[in-house]
C-alpha cells in the first residue's frame, strides 16, 4: 500500500499515515478472518445428501455469545482506533504551533491567490505581495495559512503534506504545516467548485532555508 | 379465487395496470421506473469513466465531453443512483410488493395513497428527465448540491436545470413519505392473526425502520431545499455570506438527512439478504432479536454521525472527535449483523442458486464497504482521503452492494412470485460472476487511485503531475466498468425472456416459510384465497419435529416428534 500514498513531506504526515496503517491492518485482519470463516462454512456446510442443517436460533445469551463476543472485540478495537486518532487530530487540528511565516490564501473560481505580508509581517500594508497559484515556503518552518474564498467552497489540498482544508466564503479558516523536504508539489482544489474545478491548482515550492532567503531578497529587494 | 381474478379482468387495462391501487402492480411500476433510471445512471457512468481514462477524446457512441458536461454527469449520476434507483427499487418495489404479502394482508392500508405515491414519483422522474433538456442543462453542483455553488446560477452556468433538480427531489421525498406511512400502518395494523411483531420477517423490520428513519430525517432537508430554491429564485441569502447567510448551514441540513438516508437504502438491502440466507442454508436466521436490536441501534446512531462528512469543512475541530467516535461505533451493530449472517451459515445445508450467490456477494462487498468506512470515520485519516476516490470507492462498496447485488438477489428470488415464472439459472449465474468480478475490479482500482490522492469530480486527471503516473489505473477502471455494464446484458435477456417463456413457477419454488409463498404465483388481486393464520416465526427451517426441512409460518400444527 505504501507505494500508493504519495511521499509524505510534512512533520505530521507520518502521524496521519501511521493511523492509516493502524486501521489498514486492523480492518485487513477482520476482512481476512470474516471472509475466511464465511468461505470455510460455505465449503464445509454445502448441501449434501442425508445431512440436515442444525436447528439453532441464536437467541439465548449462550448462543448469541458467538456474535456478541466478536462484536465486543470490534468495540474494543474501535476504542483503540479512536484514541490513536484523537492524539493525531489534536496534533494537526488542535492548538496551532507558533508560526514562522503567515500567508493568506484566497480561493476563487478557479485560482489560488497567495498573499504574503512582506517584511513587516502585517497584511494590508504596501509591502504585501500577491502571487497567483504560487506558494513559496522554507523547509523546517511552521507556515500558517489563512484560508478565504471569494465565491464558492474550495478545498485547499496539499497531498504530499497530508493537509486538506475547505475554504468557505464568509469565513477565515486557519491551517498550518511544516514541510520537511524541499521540492515542488501541487496544490489541487479538492471540492467541486464549478466547471473549472478540474485543473484548478497551484504549486507549493518548499525551499531549503538559505535558498528561501534568496527568494525573499528577490521579491523584496529593499528588506 | 376465480371471483377475484374476474374482478381484476373487469377493471380493464387502465385501472388494472396503470392507475392501479394494487400494491403488487405499484411495486412493478416502481421496479420499472427504477430499472429505467439504472440504465440511464449506468450510461452516465460509462461517459464519466471514458472521460477519466481518455480525457477530452470522443466517447464512442456519444461524442465529446467537456469539463462542464462532466460536472453535470457527476451530479446526475449520484442523484439518479441514490434517489431514482436505490429508493424505488429497494423501498418502492420490494417494500410495496413484500410487506402486504409477508404480513398476510390483502393490500396496503391505504391503497389510493399508495397509487398517489407511485404517480408522484413518476412525476418526479419526469421533472428530472426534463431537467436534462432545459437551456443550461441539468444540475451540475454535485449530488450533495453544496451552496454557494448551487445557490447562484452564475457559479455553475446552470439555471432551471438546478431548480428542477430541487423540485424533482421534493416530489420524490413526498412520494416516499406517503409510501413510508403505508409501510408503517400496514405493518402495525394489518398483520394476519397470530403474526406478532417478533414473528415478522426481518425484511419487514428493515423496511419499517427505514421508513421511520426517512420520516425523521427528511424534514430538515426539505426545509433546506426550500431555502436553497429561494436563494436561487427570489434572491434570499440563507446560504450566501454576502447577504449574511452561511454555506455550512446547508451541509448540516443535508447530512443530517444524508447519513440516515444511507441506512434508509442499506436496511432494505440487508433485509433481502436476511430473507435469502436462511432459505438456502435451510437454517433459522441466527440471532433474530439481536439483529432487530442492532438495526434500531444503528438507526438511532445514524442521527448523530452526520458531521463526519464535514471534518475539514471549517467545523470547529473540537467537534470532530465526538462525531468520529459515534461514527466508528456504528461499526458495532453492523458487525453484529454480519456475524449473525455468517453464523446462519454455520452447520447449514447450503445450496447456491442465483439468489444465494447474489446474497453472498452482497455480504462480501458490504463487508469491504463497512471496513473501509472506518478509514473515513477516523478524523485524521479523513484529512487526506476526504474528497478523494477512496471515498468514492467506499460508498460504492456500501451502496452498490445493496442497490445492485441485494436487489438482484431479491429479483431472482421473488421473480417467480412477482411474475409466476422462474428465471434462468445459467444466465443468472453468468450475470453474478460477471458483476462480482468486474465490480471489484472497478472499485479496488478506485481505492488505489484515492490513496494516490486523486480528487473526486475532476474531469481530467492528466492535468495534475502527481496523478499522471496513476493513469494506467484509471484506464483499468474504465475497461472494467465497461465490462461491468456489458455484464448486465445476461440479466436483461434473462428478465424479459423469463417474463414470457420462463418455466412456470409453483407457489413455493424455494420451499420457504414466509407468508408470501403461501399465496399463488403470482398472487391475484387480494393476495390470499383465505387470510392466513400464523403459528410461528418466519425462519423455522430444519425443525426437528417435521420430516421436511421447512415449516411455513401458516401451517397449522406441528406433527408430533419422532416421525
Amino acid at each position: 500500500m505504501s507505494s500508493w500514498l504519495p511521499e509524505s513531506v510534512s512533520t505530521y504526515g507520518g502521524d496521519i499515515d501511521a493511523i492509516f496503517y493502524l486501521i489498514y491492518y486492523v480492518t485487513g485482519a477482520w476482512f481476512v478472518l470474516t471472509l475466511g470463516v464465511t468461505i470455510l462454512f460455505l465449503i464445509r456446510y454445502r448441501r449434501r445428501e442425508g445431512r440436515r442443517a442444525t436447528y439453532v436460533h441464536g437467541n439465548t445469551l449462550a448462543q448469541s455469545a458467538w456474535i456478541l463476543v466478536p462484536g465486543l472485540i470490534v468495540l474494543l478495537m474501535d476504542f483503540w482506533i479512536d484514541f490513536r486518532s484523537a492524539e493525531v487530530w489534536a496534533k494537526v487540528m488542535g492548538r496551532m504551533p507558533s508560526s514562522d511565516l503567515r500567508v493568506q490564501v484566497t480561493a476563487k473560481q478557479f485560482n489560488w491567490e497567495m498573499v504574503y505580508p512582506g517584511p513587516d509581517g502585517q497584511f494590508g500594508t504596501a509591502d504585501d505581495l500577491q502571487l497567483e497559484n504560487e506558494l513559496h515556503v522554507p523547509a523546517g518552518k511552521v507556515v500558517r495559512v489563512t484560508l478565504k474564498s471569494k465565491d464558492v467552497i474550495h478545498s485547499f489540498f496539499l497531498p504530499h503534506v497530508r493537509l486538506k482544508q475547505d475554504a468557505v466564503p464568509g469565513r477565515e479558516i486557519e491551517a498550518w504545516f511544516e514541510a520537511t523536504k524541499p521540492g515542488r508539489y501541487e496544490i489541487p482544489c479538492a471540492e467541486l467548485c464549478g466547471f473549472g474545478h478540474s485543473g484548478m491548482k497551484g504549486w507549493l515550492t518548499v525551499h531549503p532555508p538559505d535558498e528561501y532567503q534568496k527568494w525573499v531578497k528577490q521579491r523584496w529587494p529593499s528588506s | 379465487m376465480s371471483a377475484r381474478v374476474e374482478v381484476e379482468e373487469h377493471m380493464g387495462f387502465w385501472r388494472g395496470y396503470v392507475f392501479s391501487t394494487d400494491h403488487k402492480t405499484i411495486a412493478k411500476q416502481y421496479l420499472a421506473i427504477g430499472l429505467f433510471w439504472a440504465i440511464v445512471g449506468g450510461l452516465l457512468a460509462y461517459l464519466m469513466r471514458w472521460q477519466l481514462a481518455y480525457p477530452d477524446t470522443e466517447v464512442p457512441g456519444w461524442g465529446f465531453i467537456g469539463a462542464d458536461f462532466y460536472t453535470m454527469l457527476v451530479t446526475m449520476h449520484g442523484t439518479i443512483m441514490v434517489f431514482f434507483v436505490a429508493m424505488p427499487i429497494l423501498l418502492g418495489a420490494f417494500g410495496n410488493f413484500l410487506i402486504p404479502l409477508m404480513v398476510g394482508a390483502r393490500d396496503m392500508a391505504f391503497p389510493r395513497l399508495n397509487m398517489l405515491s407511485v404517480w408522484t414519483f413518476a412525476l418526479s422522474s419526469l421533472v428530472l428527465l426534463i431537467s436534462f433538456f432545459v437551456p443550461g442543462g441539468a444540475a451540475a453542483a454535485g449530488w450533495t448540491g453544496y451552496p454557494p455553488l448551487s445557490a447562484k446560477p452564475i457559479y455553475t452556468g446552470v439555471d432551471w436545470g438546478l431548480n428542477l433538480w430541487i423540485l424533482a427531489l421534493a416530489l420524490e421525498f413526498a412520494s416516499f413519505l406517503m409510501g413510508g406511512v403505508n409501510f408503517l400502518t400496514t405493518t402495525v395494523n394489518l398483520r394476519a392473526p397470530g403474526l406478532s411483531m417478533l414473528r415478522l420477517p426481518l425484511l419487514v423490520w428493515m423496511q419499517i425502520t427505514a421508513a421511520v428513519l426517512f420520516m425523521l430525517s427528511v424534514g430538515p432537508l426539505i426545509a433546506g431545499a426550500v431555502m436553497l430554491l429561494m436563494d436561487r429564485v427570489v434572491g434570499t441569502s440563507f446560504y450566501l455570506p454576502e447577504g449574511g447567510g452561511d454555506p455550512l448551514l446547508w451541509q448540516h441540513l443535508f447530512w443530517f438527512f444524508g447519513h440516515p438516508e444511507v441506512y434508509v437504502i442499506l436496511l432494505p438491502g440487508l433485509g433481502i439478504m436476511l430473507e435469502i440466507l436462511p432459505v438456502f442454508s435451510r437454517k433459522p436466521i441466527f440471532g433474530y432479536r439481536p439483529i432487530i436490536y442492532s438495526t434500531i441501534a444503528a438507526g438511532i446512531l445514524s442521527f448523530v454521525v452526520w458531521a463526519h462528512h464535514q471534518f475539514i469543512s471549517g467545523l470547529d475541530p473540537r467537534l470532530a472527535m465526538p462525531f468520529s467516535i459515534t461514527t466508528i461505533f456504528i461499526s458495532v451493530p453492523f458487525a453484529l449483523m454480519v456475524f449473525a449472517m455468517i453464523a446462519t451459515l454455520w452447520r447449514g445445508s447450503i445450496s447456491f442458486p442465483t439468489p444465494m450467490l447474489f446474497a453472498l456477494g452482497t455480504l462480501a462487498v458490504f463487508l469491504v464497504g463497512g471496513l473501509t468506512g472506518v478509514f473515513n470515520g477516523s478524523a485524521p485519516v479523513d484529512i487526506y482521503i476526504h474528497d478523494t476516490y477512496f471515498v468514492v470507492a467506499h460508498f460504492h462498496y456500501t451502496l452498490f452492494s445493496v442497490t445492485f447485488f441485494a436487489a438482484f438477489a431479491g429479483i431472482y428470488f421473488w421473480f417467480p412470485k412477482m411474475f409466476g415464472r422462474m428465471m434462468n439459472e445459467t444466465l443468472g449465474k453468468l450475470h453474478f460472476w460477471l458483476t462480482f468480478l468486474f465490480f471489484n475490479a472497478v472499485f479496488v482500482a478506485m481505492f488505489l487511485l484515492g490513496l494516490g490522492g486523486m480528487m473526486r469530480r475532476i474531469a481530467n486527471p492528466m492535468q495534475y503531475d502527481f496523478l499522471q503516473p496513476l493513469q494506467p489505473m484509471n484506464v483499468f477502471a474504465t475497461i472494467a466498468s465497461i465490462l461491468l455494464l456489458l455484464g448486465q446484458i445476461p440479466f436483461v435477456i434473462n428478465f424479459f425472456w423469463s417474463l414470457v417463456a420462463g418455466e412456470v413457477a409453483e407457489r413455493n419454488p424455494w420451499q420457504a416459510n414466509t407468508l408470501e409463498w403461501s399465496a399463488p404465483s403470482p398472487p391475484p388481486h387480494g393476495n390470499f384465497e383465505i387470510v392466513p393464520v400464523v403459528y410461528r416465526g418466519p425462519y423455522e427451517y430444519s425443525h426437528p419435529s417435521v420430516p421436511e426441512d421447512w415449516l411455513p409460518q401458516d401451517r397449522p400444527a406441528v406433527p408430533t416428534a419422532g416421525v
